[in-house]
């Protein structure tokens, strides 16, 4: 049984875990390191729309994005400080999601699917073409970084320290009353409208706050990468973003850092074998969807016989 | 020239192509409800196909036909052998063919390269007609007539036939159907293939004059989602004017608005779903 | 197996499975030397991509993997067309495969990204394909060389001359695929087109990948000039070459074209349509000149083609990289050293069959051919020169310090001196 204190006792281990990484990993597998914590927080943000709501995404690489854009183009273009950047990036991506919140609740399963896309992709369109402030194709770059923070294995320690925060932020979120109200919608909307919760007005919430911790992974994204591009925003991104949900397990919020190490492990091994990333990328999402739809995280849970999974509702 | 109907003319033709395509996409939609990401992957993978085809027997009428078969093909093997396994579950569907269209494309990659390729056409099909003053490709003006051919047998096929009447009634209502007794499972398999022989009809058409490459399957395939979205789920009607209306959006916003590229198809398919999600003609699922 | 355990055993299996990585890194002097070479092998520019691999290797293949008395030891890295993953390949192959420069690249934009992440750490780099103008001229990076390479505006200010002078045009319009390599080729035709007198009737911008160019062919049909200048790469431009015929403009109005645009890895899977194309270039692999002759052969041995520009840029930089490895005796490790080295080469067996050196700026001087597509016997096409001019710079026949003030070439800037 999952009790608080056995809870943080493993948190805690995790925690000290992943401080010893720079040590033990140093140099180029420390910078991986990093990259799979904000993409953690990324896949985390997607699963609190997928699993918690129960409406897939596939836009929250454009909402990623845009933090990343806002913070290099206030540091780069604007001179501004990186810190001040953040804010705006967070604050940038956080209306991005209000504005497709607002357009996306009332559809949902593949519609909500299909219009996220298609938001996602007028915000590539956007930072595709508009040139003179995203720099179009060329996108991007500078050093963003407070000096502080050049180096790997601090800007790790940072990105740890940020991910802990937004982490234990969403498991809050999720396990809080109006969380418990967006797994009962993901149930039965219906039954949860009858009993007077105003639905859209739920998941328009947990669409911004997913949005809200995109626009983190976002800012610290720029932070690592010093460079922006159309194809950060891309649908691409999204994909990514969604399968490391999935494949760390939808709904257990913790599956996204399963899922983000997973896949950035995999594609660093992968890629030096071979080109052929896209393919194995492709059929990981095809032998997922067959075989393990609920995910690593998922079928531990199953396993371990923990908390009966509730039936998947016909939509999923 | 008159330059406003060379414009027409422009997104007439391409608004054939587009038919062709969309229309499979929007019966297996309409059908089966699965939204199959993969089918810019079968457009051109039918259009590698009518390349082999036409390069060793020299017949572009064989590389069509055979692109349409060889994909109906690949459409059963995907539906058989991998949709069967998500059966009823919309979303996995989905993402399975997603992971499918990440694939196929990078398979496509493999056995031909990265190279721009056209498929052949036959020498009464190049070059321009002239008529007086004006000249306008022959074979666009050929895509032209296999769309609406296309839109012509298709129409009858759903209007006219048994078979039709049980795939308009399982668009409305799948379930009803089964229990009439109806061996649905039969019409959707010869849904899905037929959606993706008009796949691979369509890259072997598109094919001689959008050319193939490596990122021809995501931009048909974002094409054919704007014209399902916007013409409605399992419509023929709205799968036409669907694509007339995007192509034409396409056509005239490059002239118009080139800033503005994808914002004009996607601008409106977002407002659409947003606001009136079964598009024009479409029908609650 | 309960949770703990399970965690555990994931935990040593992930570990180990790092290991070996972990173990590989280490420079040491008398070691292989690492290149490591980033293409595009997926993605849209996947062609050039492969070809840019497959010019590098032939130098490599054919003359042993050796230099300056060192083993060379090649890491390819795919960039999928992309300017987020060519960075984090080229901090791949620095920080995990320890590479001791970079060469390669084929989109600007990916090109750009890499040099800004070497800025940052001093990593050679060297750039055949990516010919971004300002990388030599107002923003230079002291270890990002363009060794057998070229800049955007270098190219075309030729055909711009001839076009006047020998053609007669006087009136053009130009298409274009809406990024910097394509506003840096007009600019540069443009700029000494209308220095000369002609005009620039209309220019038109569109994005890359577009696979209907019927709106713009409708608008050229109706400005009617004398010529048209079209920059187009990969798909774009067999698109446009084939809708051009098909639409019956080919043998109404002429068609010039960048050096990408009837480039052979275009040409070769097209047909008559791209008969008659004019373009510039240093390198074309219809010239009739024995070294040149020679290399094409051996290239089309290899790899069952004719060379196109990527594969012989790529062939060329390995020639002048080897040569430089050998000026300062394989020690690649002192940087310093090693980029003055390849500054200083005078490439004297280069396939264009002259010596190739670098100008102040870092950019290579050439004799530059107009070429047109012709048909060989074997049914096949190719470029052949039809006329030189010889050692043209990045700079034409502008001084550097005046041409550096003017702004660098963009949509809005195109250089086109009003009548």
């Amino acid at each position: 049984m999952m009790t608080p204190a056995r809870r943080f006792a493993y948190s805690l281990a995790g925690l000290v875990a992943l401080a010893a990484v720079p040590t033990l990993f140093p140099g180029y597998h420390t910078s991986l390191a990093t990259e799979m914590l904000i993409f953690a927080v990324l896949a985390m943000s997607i699963d609190i729309l997928a699993g918690y709501a129960g409406r897939t995404p596939l836009c929250h690489g454009a909402i990623f994005g845009v933090a990343t854009y806002v913070v290099l183009y206030y540091v780069t273009v604007e001179q501004g400080n990186p810190w001040v950047a953040v804010g705006l990036g967070i604050l940038a991506a956080t209306l991005t999601a209000v504005v497709f919140a607002l357009l996306a609740i009332r559809t949902s399963g593949v519609y909500f699917l299909l219009l996220t896309l298609a938001l996602g992709m007028v915000v590539w369109g956007v930072c595709n073409r508009w040139t003179s402030v995203t720099g179009g194709e060329n996108g991007l770059r500078g050093t963003v970084r407070p000096e502080w923070l050049a180096d790997q294995a601090d800007l790790y320690y940072f990105v740890l320290a940020a991910t802990s925060a937004a982490a234990l932020g969403m498991w809050r979120f999720v396990n809080s009353p109006f969380g418990l109200t967006l797994r009962g919608i993901r149930e039965s909307e219906p039954r949860m409208r009858t009993l007077g919760y105003n639905v859209p007005l739920h998941l328009f919430i947990g669409f911004v706050v997913s949005g809200f911790f995109a626009g983190v992974a976002g800012a610290l994204y720029a932070f690592f990468n010093s460079f922006v591009s159309p194809s950060t925003v891309a649908l691409a991104q999204s994909v990514e973003g969604l399968l490391m949900a999935i494949v760390g397990g939808v709904g257990t919020l913790f599956g996204g850092l399963v899922g983000a190490f997973l896949i950035i492990a995999l594609e660093n091994v992968v890629s030096s074998w071979t080109e052929r990333w896209s393919m194995v990328l492709g059929l990981m999402f095809v032998f997922t969807m067959i075989f393990a739809p609920e995910g690593v995280l998922g079928k531990v849970r199953a396993v371990l016989g923990r908390r009966a999974r509730p039936i998947p509702p016909r939509n999923s | 020239m008159n330059m406003t109907l060379f414009q027409i003319l422009n997104g007439l033709t391409f608004a054939a192509l587009l038919f062709v395509v969309a229309s499979g996409f929007t019966l297996i939609f309409g059908l089966m409800r699965i939204v199959n990401l993969a089918h810019g992957a079968l457009y051109l993978l039918g259009g590698y196909f009518a390349l082999a085809v036409a390069t060793k027997t020299g017949s572009f009428t064989l590389a069509v036909l055979g692109a349409a078969a060889g994909i109906a093909v690949v459409g059963f093997i995907i539906d058989r052998a991998l949709l069967v396994f998500v059966k009823g579950f919309d979303l996995r569907q989905v993402l399975l063919t997603l992971g499918l269209a990440l694939a196929m494309n990078d398979l496509a990659l493999v056995i031909w390269g990265g190279d721009t390729f056209s498929v052949p056409t036959p020498e009464w099909l190049r070059g321009p007609l002239r008529y007086g003053e004006m000249a306008y490709p022959k074979y666009r003006l050929f895509v032209l007539a296999v769309g609406i051919a296309v839109f012509a047998g298709l129409w009858l096929l759903l209007n006219r036939t048994r078979l039709g009447a049980l795939i308009r009634a399982g668009v409305d209502d799948a379930e009803i159907v089964d229990a009439m007794g109806v061996d649905i499972k039969r019409v959707f398999v010869f849904t899905f293939m037929l959606g993706a022989a008009l796949a691979g009809l369509g890259g072997a058409l598109g094919g001689a004059f959008l050319s193939l490459y490596p990122t021809a399957d995501s931009e048909i395939l974002v094409f054919s989602l704007a014209v399902v979205i916007i013409g409605g789920r399992g419509s023929l009607a709205g799968a036409a004017i669907g694509s007339l209306l995007v192509a034409m959006l396409a056509n005239f916003g490059q002239v118009w608005f080139p800033e503005l590229a994808y914002f004009v198809i996607f601008g409106p398919m977002a407002l659409l779903l947003a606001f009136r999600p079964l598009g024009l003609f479409g029908k609650a699922a | 197996m309960d949770r703990r355990t399970f965690i555990k055993n994931a935990g040593v299996a992930a570990i180990a499975s790092t290991g070996p990585w972990y173990l590989k890194s280490g420079l040491t002097q008398s070691g292989p030397i690492r290149i490591g070479l980033l293409a595009p092998l997926t993605g849209v520019v996947a062609s050039g991509g492969r070809e840019i691999v497959e010019g590098f290797n032939l130098y490599w293949d054919r003359n042993g993997k050796k230099a300056g008395g060192r083993e060379v030891q090649i890491i390819v890295e795919d960039d999928a067309s992309n300017p987020d993953t060519a960075l984090q390949k080229a901090r791949r192959l620095v920080e995990q495969s320890k590479a001791h420069f970079l060469i390669g690249n084929l989109l600007a934009n990916t090109g750009l990204a890499v040099a800004e992440y070497v800025k940052g750490n001093g990593v050679p780099y060297f750039i055949p394909v990516i010919a971004a103008d300002d990388l030599t001229q107002r923003k230079r990076i002291p270890n990002v060389i363009r060794v057998a390479g070229y800049t955007a505006s270098q190219m075309p200010r030729p055909l711009a001359d001839y076009s006047f002078k020998k053609k007669g045009y006087r009136k053009i319009v130009t298409i274009s695929q809406d990024y910097t390599f394509g506003h840096e080729q007009c600019g540069g035709f443009s700029q000494v087109f209308t220095e000369l007198g002609g005009t620039i009737v209309a220019q038109h911008w569109h994005p890359l990948n577009t696979q209907d160019f019927s709106p713009y062919l409708a608008q050229i049909q109706g400005a009617n000039p004398d010529a048209v200048f079209a920059m187009e790469t990969g798909a774009d431009a067999t698109r446009l070459i084939q809708q051009w015929a098909n639409f019956g403009l080919k043998g109404k109005i002429p068609l010039l074209g960048a050096q990408n645009t009837s480039d052979q890895s275009v040409i070769r899977t097209l047909g008559a349509e791209a008969e008659g194309i004019l373009s510039s270039a240093h390198f074309a692999e219809g010239t009739d000149n024995p070294v040149t002759r020679k290399f094409v052969a051996e290239y089309e041995r290899a790899y069952s083609k004719l060379p196109s520009l990527y594969g012989f840029s790529h062939y060329s930089g390995a020639l002048w990289l080897a040569q430089a490895l050998e000026a300062v005796k394989g020690n690649v490790e002192d940087r310093a050293k090693f980029l003055d080295a390849v500054r200083k080469t005078e490439l004297t067996n280069s396939p264009l069959g002259a010596t190739v050196k670098l100008d102040a700026y870092g950019n290579p001087v050439y004799d530059i051919s107009i070429r047109e597509v012709q048909k060989r016997p074997d049914g096949r096409f190719w470029n052949v020169p039809v006329a030189s001019y010889p050692q043209v710079s990045q700079f034409w026949t502008y001084k550097p310090e005046e041409y550096l003030k003017q702004p660098p070439y963009s949509r809005t800037f195109q250089g086109i001196k009003k009548a």
